[in-house]
């Protein structure tokens, strides 16, 4: 009952997979989450569970595996770091097309390009706006924690099965690589066929008997109407996330006159940076999105009356700060502060930031 | 005209039927041009589906290129995959449920370039997969350039004073390279040019049916195949054009029958 283990972020995401009763995990070693692979190799779950983990030729075939499991109702995911998750965007959008569902880690890294292997969160825009090509939205999770990481591997394949949507853990190497105390599900049995098909028996393919219409997992349509209604229909399930699946974390905002915005391990660091804050005086909160898409724009919007700045803090060059002014929509101040190419700014740092860039500024 | 009709009329009962359309293969109208050899192969693939008595349990993956939408006509469970991923996505399925049927149908730019790591790689594993490749030389979906496949001196519209080796390379047998993969368990290269040809490529395609259920590892259908749209030819002059050019290049036959090989022949020492 609840075990409790001291973990890398990295292998708690392997045995979250297997102990939520996971079918599949197809994957390509990349720097800094090559221990996920390695758990699940180690672990060896086709003995126990019958749960399938396959080596890759590449990102591409890793999503693309994906997509064919998927498309059977099994629970499938893949992680990577972000180089890796690039290759994997065409599979992505072909799997919010088709309206699969799976669950994709991205342990950032610093970019772009090849980069460095040190954390960055620089992958944001490419995690919430697309990444891929056409109109399409990830639900997007990001852990702040060693136990996040388990948890947001069982809450991400309720929510792919939910929306019959790809959901991504956008996880970075720091919380990765971290070692913290967890404590774990008990292992939960693989589905059977036959809550597949309860759960899923109306899309997957599995082999068509002679009476039933066969499945085809496709997000080709060549007649414009058609494919503009599934467009809509598509957005209209973003939509229903945006109402429904919106998490994020308030701390210490009710007499905030500052509010910081982090997420991730941003946020942790932010965390203390309230605390040396409050003990000189000055009063300061932090909203931590936990759904990056959808992202916590009621929240903002209803503290940007009350406040009078936001500061942004990101291990980018500012993406998330945008998403913050659109709520904010003009009503106060929003700044970014952030460092980039694997730089983990220390709370102090930030403090300073927020004086300057708010307080004095 | 009347009595032509009534004539016709006569002969088209039950008791005159020699030849019947198998239920595999739906009443949808092909979008493939006269003369392709895409509607055979299908119908082939559909056939050899029925007489296994295997629709419940086969799943189908269609790649992109003119065969785009073979799920249209054939009458099981399909996954569309992206372009060249087909193997990936076969892969994935039967990983998933090892007991079924699972085949890709790709053609030659799906299959030989954009998709060569994907195709190499499902089969170097031995994946229990059949893969069926058109090659017809050209890209025939995107109106008629130049393929992996694209003979040496063949004119296509992004080569259009013929291929020239320099520039472009050479004409990639692809069906021997597999031949020599420790996981190919059958590769073969047919055609469906003639009834007699037609008869050879169904039973190959059972045959590589047949080894999925083995799980003896990768079976592999390649057909030499015309493009009559893309090359420009009449459907006559395409077959004759296919036979002088292509079978040289591209020689019809087995090319391996075996099982996936022993793991032992390639075990380390220590």
């Amino acid at each position: 009952m609840g075990e409790l283990r001291l973990m890398k972020g990295n292998e708690v995401i392997a045995i979250a997979a297997i102990r939520c009763g996971g079918d599949a995990y197809f994957g390509y070693p990349i720097t800094p989450q090559s221990e996920v692979m390695e758990t699940l190799m180690a672990e060896r779950p086709w003995e126990d569970t019958g749960m399938v983990v396959l080596q890759a030729e590449s990102e591409i075939a890793s999503i693309n595996m994906v997509y064919g499991a998927a498309g059977c109702g099994k629970r499938v995911m893949t992680s990577s770091s972000s180089p890796g998750i690039s290759l994997m965007a065409e599979g992505i959008s072909y799997m919010a097309g088709s309206e699969l569902p799976c669950v994709i880690v991205n342990v950032q890294r610093g970019g772009p390009g090849l980069g460095t292997i040190q954390p960055s969160q620089a992958d944001y825009n490419q995690a919430t706006k697309g990444g891929g090509h056409g109109d399409y939205s990830l639900l997007v999770l990001a852990p702040a924690s060693v136990q996040e990481m388990h948890d947001f591997v069982v809450l991400g394949f309720e929510l792919a099965f939910k929306y019959r949507n790809p959901v991504m853990i956008l996880a970075d190497g720091v919380i990765g690589q971290l070692m913290e105390k967890v404590k774990l599900i008990d292992q939960r049995p693989r589905w059977t066929n036959e809550q597949i098909a309860e759960i899923s028996g109306s899309w997957i393919t599995v082999g068509k008997s002679k009476n039933r219409k066969k499945h085809v997992i496709t997000s080709l349509e060549m007649d414009s109407s058609i494919m503009e209604g599934n467009n809509l229909r598509l957005q209209e399930k973003y939509n229903r996330m945006k109402a429904e699946e919106v998490r994020f974390e308030a701390i210490e905002c009710d007499d905030a006159e500052y509010i910081l915005v982090a997420f991730g391990s941003a946020a942790r660091i932010c965390q203390k940076t309230v605390q040396i804050a409050r003990k000189k005086g000055v009063k300061v909160g932090l909203i931590r999105p936990i759904t990056l898409f959808p992202f916590p724009e009621k929240i903002i919007s209803e503290y940007a009356t009350k406040v009078k700045g936001f500061l942004s803090v990101e291990f980018n060059a500012g993406q998330m700060v945008n998403d913050i002014r659109l709520a904010v929509n003009g009503k106060t101040r929003v700044e970014y502060f952030g460092r980039m190419g694997g730089i983990i700014p220390p709370p102090d740092e930030v403090e300073v930031a927020l004086h300057q860039k708010l307080i004095k500024g | 005209m009347s009595v032509l009709a009534d004539r016709i009329k006569e002969i088209i009962k039950p008791e005159n039927l020699v030849y019947a359309k198998s239920p595999v293969l739906n009443d949808d109208i092909m979008h493939y041009c006269p003369g392709c050899s895409h509607g055979v192969v299908h119908r082939l693939i559909a056939e050899v589906i029925d007489e296994m008595g295997i629709q419940d349990q086969t799943i189908g993956v269609s790649p992109v290129g003119c065969s785009v939408f073979a799920y249209k006509y054939i009458d099981i469970d399909w996954q569309e995959a992206a372009h060249g991923r087909a193997p990936a996505v076969a892969t994935g399925i039967k990983r998933v449920l090892p007991d079924k049927y699972v085949f890709s149908y790709q053609g030659d730019g799906d299959l030989a370039a954009i998709g060569t790591a994907e195709t190499f790689h499902a089969v170097n594993r031995g994946e229990n997969i059949v893969m069926i490749f058109i090659n017809n030389a050209i890209y025939g979906m995107t109106g008629g350039q130049m393929a992996p496949t694209t003979l040496v001196g063949q004119i296509t519209s992004t080569t259009p004073y013929g291929r020239n080796v320099d520039l472009n390379g050479y004409p990639l047998k692809i069906t021997e390279l597999l031949a020599q993969l420790p996981g190919a368990a059958y590769v073969t290269r047919q055609s469906v040019q003639n009834p007699a040809a037609v008869r050879k490529a169904k039973k190959a395609i059972r045959k590589a049916f047949e080894v999925q259920a083995l799980k003896k590892g990768t079976a592999f259908v390649e057909v030499v195949s015309t493009c009559s749209s893309g090359w420009k030819l009449n459907p006559v002059d395409s077959n004759k054009w296919m036979e002088e050019n292509m079978f040289p290049q591209y020689p019809l036959g087995d090319l391996k029958d075996s099982s996936r090989a022993d793991a032992d022949l390639y075990r380390i020492k220590g």
